[in-house]
């Protein structure tokens, strides 16, 4: 590990002032920190958010509920329980215990890792990223492998999830890391499925149209036995082929389905 | 029988409290005064050129002390072979020097070729990534076929080919086998690949030297699993001193597995370092560095063939194997493909015929070395494995086949067709007792319940045999040892009657402490808590050479068990003295020394004691004092054997493989303590699980590990493994050791790979996959997705 700075704010404003510099956020540190001790990143400075109440806990808000960006995994496996199961429950399963009571929600939306569980929720439930500077949808969020719309020192503050009328996520893990080789979340509301794929594509998180317009229609298993999704942009590496890839999408997706109920 | 824990007594392990609360002492947990850092520069690429490489901007960065490169050690010696093996042609393999820190060439990803000592660690490192090294990149050469027909990119142009020997055992049987199978009424082929694994030992290699400038005495504490054996090779082949000038302390170690036996450069460059700045040096590695650079073990491609009759009767066996070395000969490397793998290929089959070829291959990659069962499991699976094929092939029952071909009681002792004798087994009863504990009966019912929720059920079997216990000296002197495989321990009786013992094994998990005590306690009839085991300090323990190969209990025990002998026959002398008999009347027993048919009796602290204050002693016979040495020089291996049934589910959705029941009805001799028996034996099961299903070291065609962390590197976790039946009620005692043990540190990891995927192939021939004959382990989910795929 290099050198670095770290600067510990107690607010959003003493956050986002400090993040003016080039310097790089750092949250629960389950990705950063293991790079960095890899000498793969050198920050220069970080400025913790972890210290900052405001980005803390789990609430009702209007049309959904509200987690703060720098709310650790274990907490929303707990609090958001009564509110949305699907989504504790994913919560509940990212990781170990060291990294779920490390690691934030604000953190893996902001890395977005092509095989992390919770952009899958994010675009699952249309949910809706807030910053320090605005709110942006889900799905204009997610741009690719490790890409965001986030600008440069922009920090997530929270994300609101719209609550559907049932949703479940299914992980197929790499043997290895245990990151999502295929993670598939499925939620239905009252005006149209989504389902929200993780760890399958090299674009990272995405949605499965076809199978939201089939299950729209039909939700039960059923609906989506006759679709597939193409390989050629699925992930292959050691632990896959694309057309595993593939293959899997459909199948955690009726699992998904299932699950929900 | 002692009161705390004799043998055959479940005593917990006592060494386990001072692990559990933090208190065991490590390599790292000890520092020196004044002690410096160093740090490892290796080579990012699988081959290249060394043309230059300069130190002066790293040595100029704050707190450097020294920097060393492999220019500085060419006056050294290498690190050697243990075993020398001839070709088939007689011709002795080839031996390329390994060099304590790489020299004109660095040879796979993780080649040491400079070290950097400083203040800290930080700024060793730092330094390190300053030091400017003009690396010209070669060609890799990582597969091994490849690699044998490649005369022009060698690993190491001095010997003019990749291969270090080709070995054929027994040769002179090869004529006699290909004429069987000329004439077989019956050949099943199987070609297959034993995966390379990396040891994962849970604490990374470690190393602290200190130089004493005023004697010219070294000392290295390092995470050794041989200390005496390490002071040999370092001092003797490599450094060149008198090995009383150095003394080698391996603490508590966390896991070894094989990975810590060998000598590494690393040791010797943190020696030198220390004389070099005359302050003592640490290094650590890091987790990537053990993936790097620590000795892989199995990587094996074979293509094994098994002749039979129409029935199912072994006629005859014949593989031929290439196995990779990695860059440099590790110290047992020659040994594991050849005489811990080809001798035992009759397994524990009757067939009468076997011929064995290996070709040992360099490769740009690490160093292969012996791991956890080295060449046995490598054996087990590839006889298993064709077995199994064989009796689908010809529609006999998987139990059905082995039953037919296992050695009989009655046959022992039994000369295999390989070259070893079996003093003595029963593999029926093992067999009997694995059908009994695992259900099989059972097995279809099962195998229905599955289905009905989707999943395809299979059932696995394996009957294994190891041999270990090694070994006895003149016969592996034969076959290429460059050492002897004795054991040694002192017993030194303290005047109040406590025990201290000395022995050459060293425990590094293992649980010595508890049971060498037990052993102790139990023929001197006296508390285990009496009796203190001593290891790991080669300026304590007599020359003694360490653990691995299951032989701990069988050799060093025994040799406990003798140094115990002599202080009984000693304490009989002292006792006639005190008890006015003669020394032919004294009996032993219970710990009290006593006058045959007569209430006259001296216990053994009252012996102790009088030894040690000889005021009413027989000093013009007898000398004072009680402690013993022994050595012991086993007689034949040990050849623990089993069957071993694993039953899985497949999903056949997303090919994931569970493993729903595995059981083991193993023979290991006696039993000293049946706890950390089983102990032993989850975790050689875990391993073997790791390997079959999730365990793959991968390098791309240019040499770079795909595998070099746990993102990738699968090593199996508590659900990845069911709870385990363990059975070792079948005993057959050893017939040539005092103890009549056989040693079960190996055997899970034995036995295991072959049950496990014979129990997916049948899974998937059950659920009509029926063109899936083989799946080349790990196992996982995507392997076996593609294998139900692609029809």
């Amino acid at each position: 590990m290099y050198n670095f700075d770290l600067i510990k704010p107690k607010t959003l404003a003493d956050a986002v002032a400090a993040m003016g510099d080039g310097a790089q956020a750092l949250s629960g540190g389950q990705t950063l920190l293991p790079t960095m001790k890899q000498r793969l990143a050198d920050p220069g400075t970080l400025v913790s958010l972890t210290g900052i109440p405001e980005l803390q806990g789990v609430c009702q808000g209007d049309g959904g509920i509200i987690i703060g960006g720098a709310t650790p995994h274990a907490v929303v496996a707990k609090e958001a329980l009564k509110y949305y199961p699907a989504l504790a429950a994913l919560a509940g399963q990212i990781g170990d215990p060291a990294v779920r009571n490390r690691g934030t929600i604000g953190g893996s939306i902001a890395n977005n890792d092509p095989s992390a569980c919770y952009p899958a929720a994010a675009l699952g439930s249309g949910a809706i990223i807030q910053t320090n500077a605005r709110e942006i949808a889900a799905d204009d969020y997610f741009l690719g492998m490790f890409e965001t719309a986030l600008d440069d020192g922009e920090i997530v503050t929270a994300v609101k999830f719209p609550v559907p009328q049932v949703a479940a996520y299914i992980k197929f893990v790499q043997p290895a890391s245990r990151f999502a080789l295929v993670g598939v979340f499925v939620a239905k509301f009252a005006d149209g499925v989504r389902v929200a794929i993780t760890g399958a594509s090299n674009n990272g998180v995405f949605r499965w149209s076809e199978a939201e317009a089939a299950l729209s229609a039909n939700f039960t298993p059923d609906a989506i036995a006759g679709l597939t999704l193409p390989a050629d942009d699925m992930i292959a590496d050691l632990h896959g082929s694309a057309d595993y890839r593939a293959h899997l999408c459909g199948v955690m997706t009726k699992r998904a389905v299932i699950a929900a109920g | 029988m002692p009161k705390d824990g004799g043998i055959g007594e479940s005593t917990k392990r006592r060494e386990d409290i001072r692990f559990l609360t933090g208190k065991g002492r490590y390599t790292d947990d000890i520092n020196l005064r004044g002690q410096a850092f160093a740090c490892f520069l290796r080579s990012e690429v699988a081959n290249g050129r060394i043309n230059s490489i300069d130190t002066s901007a790293a040595m100029s960065m704050p707190g450097v002390l020294t920097i060393l490169t492999g220019d500085d050690f060419t006056g050294m010696g290498g690190n050697p072979a243990g075993w020398l093996i001839n070709s088939r042609n007689g011709e002795p393999m080839k031996e390329p020097k390994r060099p304590v820190l790489a020299h004109g060439k660095v040879r796979h990803v993780g080649d040491a070729y400079a070290m950097v000592v400083a203040e800290t660690y930080g700024q060793a490192r730092d330094a390190a990534a300053a030091i400017e090294a003009d690396i010209t990149e070669l060609p890799a050469v990582v597969d091994m076929a490849k690699a044998l027909a490649d005369s022009t990119n060698l690993v190491h142009d001095e010997i003019g080919t990749n291969q270090c020997f080709d070995w054929g055992w027994i040769e002179d049987n090869r004529a006699a086998v290909d004429e069987a199978f000329k004439n077989a009424p019956h050949v099943t082929t199987l070609e297959l690949v034993n995966n390379r694994l990396i040891p994962n030992a849970m604490e990374p290699r470690a190393s602290l030297a200190d130089y004493d400038a005023g004697t010219g005495d070294y000392k290295l504490y390092t995470t050794s699993q041989n200390p005496h054996l390490h002071r040999l090779l370092i001092a003797a082949f490599v450094m060149g001193m008198p090995e009383n000038k150095l003394t080698v302390i391996a603490p508590d170690v966390g896991g070894g597995f094989g990975s810590k036996i060998y000598h590494y450069g690393e040791e010797a460059a943190v020696l030198a370092a220390a004389k070099a700045i005359n302050r003592p040096v640490k290094w650590v590695a890091e987790r990537s560095e053990s993936f790097l650079s620590d000795a892989h073990g199995r990587d094996h491609v074979t293509k094994i063939e098994l002749a039979t009759t129409k029935d199912g009767e072994f006629l005859a066996l014949r593989t031929e194997t290439l196995a990779n070395v990695g860059a440099y000969l590790s110290n047992f490397s020659t040994a594991t493909p050849t005489f811990l793998h080809g001798t035992l290929m009759a397994g524990p089959y009757k067939t009468p015929l076997v011929y064995v070829n290996v070709k040992t291959v360099f490769t740009n990659t690490a160093p292969v070395d012996a791991y956890r069962g080295a060449g046995r499991p490598e054996a087990t699976f590839s006889i298993e494995r064709v077995v199994d094929k064989c009796a689908r092939e010809l529609g006999i029952d998987q139990a059905e086949i082995r039953r037919k071909n296992l050695l009989t009681p009655d046959q022992f002792p039994y000369t295999t067709p390989v070259g070893l004798v079996y003093d003595t087994g029963n593999y029926q009863a093992t067999m009997d007792k694995m059908t009994e504990l695992a259900d099989l009966a059972g097995f279809e019912k099962r195998r229905a319940a599955s289905a009905k929720n989707g999943k395809l059920r299979g059932l696995g079997l394996s009957t294994w045999i190891e041999a270990c216990g090694i070994a006895p000296s003149n016969l592996v002197g034969v076959l290429g040892a460059r050492v002897g495989l004795f054991d040694a321990a002192t017993v030194r009786v303290n005047a109040t009657g406590n025990i201290s013992v000395m022995t050459g094994a060293h425990s590094h998990g293992q649980g010595h402490e508890t049971v060498f005590a037990q052993i102790v306690a139990e023929q001197l009839g006296i508390p285990a808590s009496s009796v203190e085991i001593v290891h790991g300090d080669t300026s304590k323990i007599p020359f003694g050479m360490g653990s691995y190969g299951s032989r701990s209990l069988a050799v060093a025990g025994s040799a406990m068990t003798k140094a115990v002998d002599k202080i009984i026959a000693k304490g009989k002398k002292i006792a006639a003295h005190m008890l006015e008999a003669s020394e032919q009347d004294i009996e032993f027993k219970d710990g009290s020394f006593s006058v045959a048919g007569t209430d006259k009796a001296k216990t053994f602290g009252e012996i102790a004691f009088s030894a040690y204050v000889p005021h009413n002693y027989p000093l013009e016979t007898l000398e004072p004092g009680l402690e013993e040495t022994a050595f012991y020089d086993p007689a034949n291996f040990t050849y623990p054997a089993g069957a071993y049934a694993c039953e899985v589910e497949v999903d056949p959705d997303t090919g994931k493989v569970e493993i729903t029941a595995f059981t083991c009805a193993d023979d290991f001799g006696n039993v000293m303590n049946p706890m950390i028996v089983d102990g032993q034996v989850h975790g050689g099961v875990g391993q073997g699980i790791g390997q079959a299903l999730l365990e793959s070291t991968s390098y791309d065609e240019n040499g770079q590990l795909l595998t070099g962390s746990y993102m990738d590197y699968a090593m199996p976790r508590a659900d990845d493994v069911p709870f385990y039946t363990v059975d070792h009620s079948c005993i057959t005692p050893c017939t040539h050791n005092p103890l009549g043990v056989k040693g079960c540190g190996e055997a899970g990891a034995i036995g295991s790979p072959p049950a496990v995927i014979n129990a997916v192939i049948d899974a998937l021939q059950r659920g009509g996959h029926t063109h899936v004959k083989h799946i080349d382990m790990p196992a996982s989910p995507a392997r076996v997705w593609a294998a139900i795929n692609n029809a």
